[in-house]
């Protein structure tokens, strides 16, 4: 039993250091929690309102109309062409986003530098280049869907069409910069082996990096379709159509039964996203 | 002449500035088209970089360095890259993503021929899948054509990387380790289609290789690096047991004995890491 210091022979100990890393974790440490408190004081962060016996009483009256959901046949009919239009919104505003996204993530990524390759640092045009894709990247996704839909819906009016836009805008920010981060971070091997062998960026592109990162690439994209779904819900708040208008109606008429079903569509919708992604990430094995 | 070197050194990419060793020093070499060499060495002597170097894949820091009469770092961008497309380089670590199947990874020797179109149909329907089919029956693998990676051995995946060689379009072959993970028949084999084919193009071929026996045998120049350094080029005639001895003297222990490590001059450590690196 090494109770005590002196029970440990000083001569197998004398090289030994304790671990330097330890007094930076520590001062990291410190200096989160002093960053965080403020930020939790600036929030007004009380969750103990949600306690007292008037927000008791408010919750319990909304809460008891959600069920049941309500069910009648003209109501879910409503639903369904909702549901579709937001469905459509958010794929049709990926789809967009896509467009743009895939030019600026190349734009951005160093990976299929050729002089990178030759001397480990950008030519200067390239870096240039590189820095404005990255720009316009963080542009486009500095500004919530939310609020490009405000300013479009004044521009297109009220409808779809704003949505759509929305979405496509803050998503190709979004998009191109993992995209750009996930391509950086594959295993850089193949595609540097075909750009030695004389293949364009492109071709390196589609032969070597592709194949390495094609199931993250999806998996992330097929989040983000889940997560354009959300969006082009709460953009329906402000007149973008779908099912988001329909509970900003519900909401207001305080229509418990209304909301819980729209609630169950949310979950639903989101189910079937996680599945389709499952099933593309386990089609490419 | 495929390659002039005059006084060529290089280092390391990765290389820190103070770092005054190179990866090659006072590289002089003149290699003729259609030459066979094999390059032999302990771990850490940089063949591959001077692989790399014939390749173009780095600049050399000093001397002078011409391919096919060009001297690539004089042209342009442009050009140096197109340049490129004219020797090929095959990696010790076959370059093939594991979900790739084998057509299309083969067939990526012919991308530097291919409009980025022609490429990117090639991944729907392969394109020229026969040349593929070809390439594979030569070293015995017709029948994984449309196999993925992944689901090949290591030997059989060195092989892919050599069928990818025949169908590029060089006119010169820098081979790295390409018997490493086969058996001794199958190192015969594939050594000798590769030099089959250099023979029938009339490519260049230079070879990395541990097997020195093999490298005697086969290859008729033969030439001998350590530290950075060409301690012998001769031909094949001409080695004799106690310039071999020379080229692997100390490094051996390197593999059998960690305890000896100390004999090693230190200059070897980086670049047994740098050479390992893939």
């Amino acid at each position: 039993m090494y109770t005590s210091k002196t029970s440990i022979d000083t001569r197998l100990t004398e090289g030994y250091q304790p671990d330097p890393a330890w007094r930076g974790r520590l001062t990291a440490g410190i200096v989160t929690v002093l960053l965080l408190y403020p930020m939790l004081l600036a929030s007004e962060f009380q969750p103990w309102i949600l306690l007292d016996a008037q927000s008791l009483h408010a919750t319990w009256n909304f809460l008891s109309s959600f069920v049941p959901p309500a069910h009648s046949r003209e109501f879910l009919m409503l639903m369904l062409g909702a549901t579709w239009q937001t469905v459509a919104i958010a794929t049709a505003g990926l789809a967009l986003a896509l467009l743009a996204a895939t030019p600026l993530s190349l734009l951005a990524c160093t990976r299929f530098s050729v002089s990178r390759m030759e001397s480990g640092k950008l030519r200067t045009a390239s870096a240039i280049i590189r820095q404005i894709a990255r720009w316009i990247l963080v542009a486009l996704r500095s500004v919530p869907e939310l609020v490009w839909a405000l300013l479009l819906v004044r521009i297109v009016g009220l409808g779809p069409t704003a949505g759509v836009l929305a979405i496509a805008m803050t998503y190709s920010g979004m998009l191109g910069k993992v995209y750009a981060e996930i391509l950086e971070s594959s295993e850089s091997y193949t595609t540097q082996v075909l750009l030695r062998n004389g293949s364009s960026r492109l071709a390196a592109l589609f032969y070597g990096a592709l194949p390495e990162s094609a199931s993250e690439l999806i998996s992330y994209t097929t989040y983000r379709w889940e997560c354009a779904i959300r969006g082009s819900v709460v953009m329906g708040f402000v007149g973008a159509g779908g099912i988001g208008q329909r509970m900003d109606e519900s909401m207001k008429m305080l229509a418990g039964d209304e909301v819980s079903t729209m609630l169950i569509i949310f979950v639903l919708l989101v189910a079937c996203a996680d599945m389709v992604s499952g099933f593309l990430r386990k089609s490419l094995g | 002449m495929t390659y002039v070197l005059k006084n060529v050194s290089v280092r390391h990419a990765a290389a820190e500035r103070s770092n005054l060793s190179h990866a090659l020093n006072d590289i002089d070499l003149t290699v003729a088209q259609g030459e066979q060499i094999a390059l032999i060495g302990p771990s850490g002597a940089g063949k591959t970089t001077l692989l790399h170097t014939l390749a173009c894949a780095h600049p050399p820091l000093f001397g002078e360095f011409s391919l096919f009469g060009v001297s690539p770092w004089a042209i342009t961008h442009a050009q140096r890259h197109a340049l490129r497309a004219h020797s090929f380089l095959a990696p010790q670590t076959p370059p093939m993503p594991p979900r790739q199947r084998v057509v299309t990874a083969v067939l990526a020797g012919r991308l530097p021929r291919w409009t980025i179109w022609q490429a990117i149909a090639s991944l729907l329907r392969p394109r020229e899948a026969e040349a593929a089919y070809l390439a594979l029956t030569r070293f015995d693998l017709q029948d994984k054509l449309y196999s993925r990676v992944d689901r090949l051995s290591g030997g059989e995946r060195q092989r892919c990387g050599m069928a990818r060689l025949l169908v590029s379009d060089a006119r010169a072959f820098l081979v790295d380790e390409p018997l490493s993970a086969l058996d001794p028949t199958l190192a015969l084999q594939t050594l000798k289609t590769l030099q089959d084919e250099a023979t029938t193009r009339n490519a260049t071929l230079i070879c990395s290789l541990h097997q020195v026996e093999l490298a005697l045998e086969h290859f008729p120049r033969i030439i001998g690096l350590r530290d950075g350094r060409i301690v012998f080029d001769a031909a094949r005639a001409d080695v004799t047991q106690e310039m071999l001895n020379a080229l692997y003297r100390n490094a051996r222990s390197l593999d059998s004995h960690s305890t000896e490590c100390k004999e090693i001059p230190p200059i070897i450590a980086p670049h047994v890491h740098l050479e390992n690196q893939y």
